[in-house]
């Protein structure tokens, strides 16, 4: 597929970068892959998850520290599960229950449009896996899942005998839970600005580090409540995103301060609120972030500050950082920090005697450990770092963790 | 789209037309010189791994990252090998918007050449990007692209834009971190309009010439020495039409940019380009492969870095701290110490105790116990036994170091080659599978005449080890006459005489760091200007560029020895051009080569006189057939034949006195079967009037108080002596 190897190179090269861009383009060559596979007429959902494993392998090869790639292909590859459940627990459920719950299901099916294949979906997870309280808390009273689920597919679900219209259907709820995933991540700013009056206080000052939409967002919607409150802009050394960010708040209206890194820890007595962006959210909760941040975090928790971090759902992630700071990190050009027609004199290195004496580290990101985090805001709501396993829990199979292709011997 | 561009064409003028055509660019994958011999004998540059992934990548990746979308791959010497590679690699699959077009010539002997047969194939349309695969980079070219087509609309004279960086020199050295010469450039600082190039600048002369004209027709320029000359220029399709014109045009910079600059050729112009923060570099020697590689390890050319880029088959190499990259499937014994900036390629495999820094070490290698590899560059499939002692060298594909090899500082070890059990190799030497070419495909053809490679074989060693080493210090034997030797198994492989990088410059092209004599020596130079500098110079010259032979000669000999050291070599390269002169080489050809060779080794004439005397005599042996009845009449001929060389070397009373001290000395030690037949040699060379009555008689009032050891020959020729004695008389009387 000239697509796929196309956005590999891209990866490669790192021409895209930002996990929202990442993550949207990822879910859209996903959804194209699914599309474009075959469907042989038994076993369709396992062909599906090879298909998307196969692409899923060598797009998180491609750039192992974009972590976006990997949750995309592990929720798509959620999806494909759940999909494939709930259809056929609509087969085995539809028949059984068809019979004393149709006006039921009539009358849901009237109420609105057609129950989408993520709601199936939903209701599949919360039947089929041992419940967490968030799953309990968003899906209500339990009994309604299993009802529901067959409600959606009954009429389908009747003609089982129909394999290629099964395997059409399986094709087209997984595309079409694909698209509500595209729309999740086009929304999450929208999301988790919503949330953000309950956050930002009249007369706070809020401190940020670096430039991050989501922050910037959040801040903007608390701004059009009218909340009034400040905020200091650390610039974010070395690639000063801060300034561009301060430009952006400062036309919102935004009373805005812009700080040195280095004076973090001078400023921090006087804010109220640190509200960062993240590259990743681990499963323990740690953060990847932006270089800087953990110097932020600890100032934050020496002044008892809130550290809150703003992050969609794409960014979580499933697995747990180990030696974060080396294995999930990007060291770049020293061109970044240093000029490099200034230094060249100290990189003659047949002058001094042919070992490098100048070390320049220009790393992007930096690892937070969960227990320096207040606060995460989801799209979903606040959580807990400690709570944060259970939540991705919910939007990832435990069986995609490692994505690594089963040899295809069997065909 | 489509429609969107025809509607738009047919409303704009040219120059716009030019602007949307599909980004071009042509990539030499030769650089026609001889910098990289003897591993490019076998292997075309482009396709070297720098530090682990072949070179061609690196600018391949960086021409579809800046959008170029037609790349034309110029391919010359090995051209099946670069075809072979693209085809095989990701390179070869379609790309969206990106395709590769190898363009093969076997008989294009420069750029300009190259130039003109692509001019002749058709295929640019427009503004195009020429670089050599041997450009690293990682800027952005949008910027320049515009300036570029802005300003030829403003002036459809402008022909080229160059890029160049810049560099801060050296206080001490100068541009010595790339190893190329050092460039001057004059800059119109407004219009970035380049109006003087010089790439031969000496720093060191503090005066520099320029024409009158330059400063009377621009009001202000900069003149630089700071820059860095990038290699990448965008050409406008002019620049083929120019090459096609002037045919002699060879060299990209030294002819067509001084050409255009100098002779002012139709008004076009050459623009320049200066990066700031990204990268550019190319490799042109080993020098600038050391620097290079360091500064990817450095990561200086992000996103074009090893963690990065790689498009081999096995385990990439990751990151770890301290810039040490390693493959996932890196077999390291637990006492193996890696040092900083360090990369280890998949599948090898490190013995105890052995430690590796600054160094980069390919895949599949086997490395044993106790080595130390420091500032080496080590490619795929090498096996190195314990013991082993590397230091800032190249070591080709395939190649085997027996156990306690040591190479020093400089050595390049072409493919497969064999270093025998605790042979050292000596530093700055090249030693290949393949015989050093004879020189007539080269451009220096004055050196070397013979074809002959097993000729060359043994002088090339000679010249190397420095005179009076037993042969078990000699590394290197071809494969068929690999000989047993009482120092262990020997090597395979010959060495090469550096030649083609010229001789005295050795230090500044090699992958050695620059030997602290030379420090020294530069940095007496920046404070004694006047002193040192002759001084300097000459020991530059005297050692003709192996300068560490001169720190290993006195490894061997004491003080003095050092001295007759260099009257031994300088001998020893006598007699090889006299050889060359009995093959047919015109006799002034051998007088001057003979007087060059006096004067770089600074011997005196007298010594020179004695060694081209004792050549005669060596080559009468040989024509002798060691036979002691022909040897007299070998001798004869042999003076006969090489009178006028004789008598052009020995001038003077002095001379011919040293002539025969040499032929005693040579009677009694090298060519002990001349001893019988001293006097009549003595008699011949008089008959000759090669040596003069005078000289003879000095010779012998020389000899009267000598021990009675020294006056065998006195009174061997006694008879003849006395006969001289009576002779002027007669001499006289004929007068």
């Amino acid at each position: 597929m000239p697509d796929v190897s196309d956005f590999i190179l891209k990866l490669q090269r790192r021409r895209i970068e930002g996990s929202h861009a990442t993550a949207r383009q990822t879910a859209e060559l996903l959804r194209s892959v699914v599309s474009q596979t075959r469907m042989p007429y038994t076993n369709q959902a396992a062909s599906l998850l090879d298909a998307v494993r196969a692409v899923g392998e060598q797009l998180i090869a491609a750039n192992p520290v974009e972590l976006a790639v990997g949750n995309i292909v592990r929720r798509v590859l959620h999806i494909i599960r759940e999909e494939d459940l709930s259809s056929s627990a609509v087969s085995f459920e539809g028949l059984m229950i068809s019979e004393k719950s149709d006006d039921e299901d009539d009358a849901d099916q009237k109420g609105g449009p057609v129950l989408s294949a993520a709601a199936v979906a939903a209701a599949a997870r919360s039947t089929l896996r041992p419940r967490s309280l968030q799953t309990l808390l968003e899906d209500g009273p339990l009994p309604a899942a299993p009802s529901k689920s067959s409600s959606a597919g009954d009429s389908e679900g009747k003609s089982k005998s129909d394999k290629s219209a099964v395997g059409k259907r399986l094709k087209h709820s997984v595309i079409e839970a694909i698209n509500l995933l595209i729309e999740e991540i086009d929304d999450c700013y929208e999301d988790i600005s919503e949330q953000a009056v309950e956050h930002i206080h009249q007369n706070e000052v809020i401190l940020t580090l670096g430039r991050s939409k989501t922050v910037k967002e959040f801040l903007y919607a608390a701004k059009q409540k009218n909340r009034s409150f400040r905020v200091f802009v650390a610039e974010g050394a070395p690639r000063y995103q801060g300034h561009v960010l301060a430009k952006e708040l400062i036309q919102k209206g935004l009373e805005t301060t812009v700080i040195t890194d280095s004076a973090i820890f001078a400023m921090i007595s006087r804010v109220n609120m640190v509200i960062v962006g993240a590259h990743a959210i681990m499963a323990n909760g740690g953060v990847i972030a932006p270089v800087g941040m953990n110097m932020l975090a600890l100032a934050a928790q020496r002044h008892a500050v809130p550290f809150v971090v703003v992050a969609g759902s794409h960014k979580l992630c499933p697995l747990y950082p180990h030696n974060p700071e080396v294995l999930l990190n990007e060291l770049k050009s020293p061109s970044d920090l240093i000029d490099f027609g200034e230094f060249s004199d100290c990189m003659d290195f047949g002058a001094h005697g042919g070992a490098p004496l100048m070390h320049v580290v220009n790393p992007t990101f930096d690892y937070v450990p969960p227990n320096l985090v207040s606060l995460f805001i989801t799209d979903t709501g606040g959580h807990n770092a400690a709570h944060m396993y259970k939540l991705i829990a919910d939007y990832y199979s435990a069986d995609d963790l490692v994505i690594k292709r089963k040899s295809t011997s069997s065909n | 789209m489509a429609q969107k561009k025809g509607g738009k064409s047919a409303a704009s003028d040219d120059p716009e037309e030019l602007a949307r055509m599909p980004l071009q660019a042509v990539l030499l994958a030769d650089t026609f010189n001889l910098k990289f011999r003897p591993i490019t004998l076998e292997r075309p540059k482009v396709l070297l791994p720098l530090v682990n992934t072949p070179m061609i990548d690196y600018t391949l990746a960086w021409l579809v990252s800046v959008g170029v979308e037609e790349v034309f791959l110029f391919c010359c010497a090995h051209a099946e090998q670069v075809k072979e590679y693209i085809g095989n690699s990701h390179w070869g699959q379609s790309h969206a918007g990106f395709s590769i077009t190898t363009i093969e010539s076997n008989f294009s002997m420069s750029a300009g050449d190259a130039l003109r047969f692509i001019e002749g194939k058709n295929v640019i349309r427009g503004d195009f990007i020429l670089i050599t695969g041997d450009t690293i980079s990682n800027m952005s070219l949008t910027e320049a692209l515009q300036a570029h087509k802005d300003r030829r609309k403003k002036d459809p004279d402008t022909v080229m834009t160059m890029f160049v960086k810049r560099s801060k020199p050296m206080p001490l050295t100068h541009q010595t971190r790339l190893g190329n010469d050092e460039i001057m450039m004059a800059i119109d600082p407004e219009t970035k309009q380049l109006l003087y190039y010089e790439d031969r600048f000496d720093s060191s002369k503090r005066a520099v010439t320029l024409d009158k004209s330059l400063l009377a027709d621009n009001a202000s320029l900069y003149l630089r020495t700071d820059l860095e000359d990038c290699c990448i220029d965008i050409c406008s399709p002019e620049v083929l039409t120019i090459f096609l014109d002037n045919f002699d045009y060879q060299h990209l910079r030294r002819h067509f940019v001084k050409g255009l600059l100098h002779d002012d050729i139709m008004g076009k112009k050459i623009y320049t380009h200066e990066i700031d923060s990204s990268y550019t570099a190319r490799v042109d020697n080993y020098r600038s492969y050391d620097t290079i590689s360091k500064d990817i390890i450095q990561r200086w050319s992000f996103p074009l870095v090893p963690d990065v880029l790689y498009a081999g088959n096995r385990a990439q190499m990751r990151l770890q701290r301290e810039g040490i990259y390693k493959a996932p499937d890196v077999t390291l014994s637990p006492s193996v110490r890696i040092g900083a900036f360090t990369a280890i390629g998949s599948g090898t495999i490190i013995g105890e105790n052995s430690s590796v820094s600054n160094s980069v070490i390919g895949e599949l290698c086997t490395i044993g116990r106790n080595v130390s590899i420091d500032g080496c560059y080590i490619w795929d499939s090498v096996t190195i036994e314990d013991g082993c002692r590397l230091s800032h060298s190249i070591v080709c594909d395939g190649v085997h170091l027996h156990t306690g090899a040591t190479l020093e500082p400089g050595v390049i070890l072409s493919f497969k080659v064999e270093v025998g059990q605790n042979i050292t190799v000596p530093a700055y030497s090249k030693v290949s599978l393949l015989p050093q070419p004879s020189k007539q495909d080269s451009d220096e053809e004055l050196e070397y005449a013979d074809t002959n490679s097993g000729v060359i074989d043994s002088p090339s060693i000679a010249s190397i080890s420095p005179a009076n080493i037993e042969h078990d210090h000699v590394s290197s034997f071809d494969t068929e006459q690999s000989v047993l030797l009482e120092g262990g198994l020997s090597g395979v492989g010959y060495i090469w005489t550096s030649c083609e990088t010229g001789n005295e410059e050795e230090w500044r092209y090699s992958v050695a760091p620059i030997p602290v004599e030379k420090l020294k020596e530069f940095y007496a130079k920046m404070f004694d200007e006047d002193e040192s500098s002759s001084d300097g110079e000459q020991t530059g010259i005297t050692h003709s560029g192996e300068l560490i032979s001169e720190s290993k000669s006195t490894d061997f000999d004491d003080s003095d020895g050092e001295y007759k050291g260099d009257v031994s070599k300088f001998e020893k390269e006598v007699e090889e051009t006299f050889e060359r002169a009995l093959g047919g080489v015109a006799e002034e050809n051998v007088q001057l080569e003979i007087n060059s060779l006096r004067m770089s080794f600074n011997v005196t004439h007298a010594e020179c006189a004695g060694a081209v005397f004792q050549s005669v005599i060596k080559s009468a042996i040989i024509a002798s057939n060691s036979s002691k009845s022909n040897l007299l009449k070998a001798t004869i001929d042999a003076i006969e034949r090489s009178k006028g060389l004789l008598s052009y070397f020995i001038t003077n009373v002095d001379e011919e006195i040293e002539v025969i001290l040499k032929f005693e000395e040579m009677c009694m030690e090298i060519t002990r079967e001349f001893a019988p037949i001293f006097s009549s040699v003595l008699h011949q060379l008089y008959d000759k009037e090669v040596i003069t009555e005078d000289a003879i008689l000095k010779w012998e009032s020389e000899k009267a108080d000598a021990d009675e050891s020294d006056k065998v020959f006195v009174k061997q020729s006694e008879a003849f002596l006395k006969w001289l004695k009576e002779a002027p008389e007669e001499d006289d009387e004929d007068e």
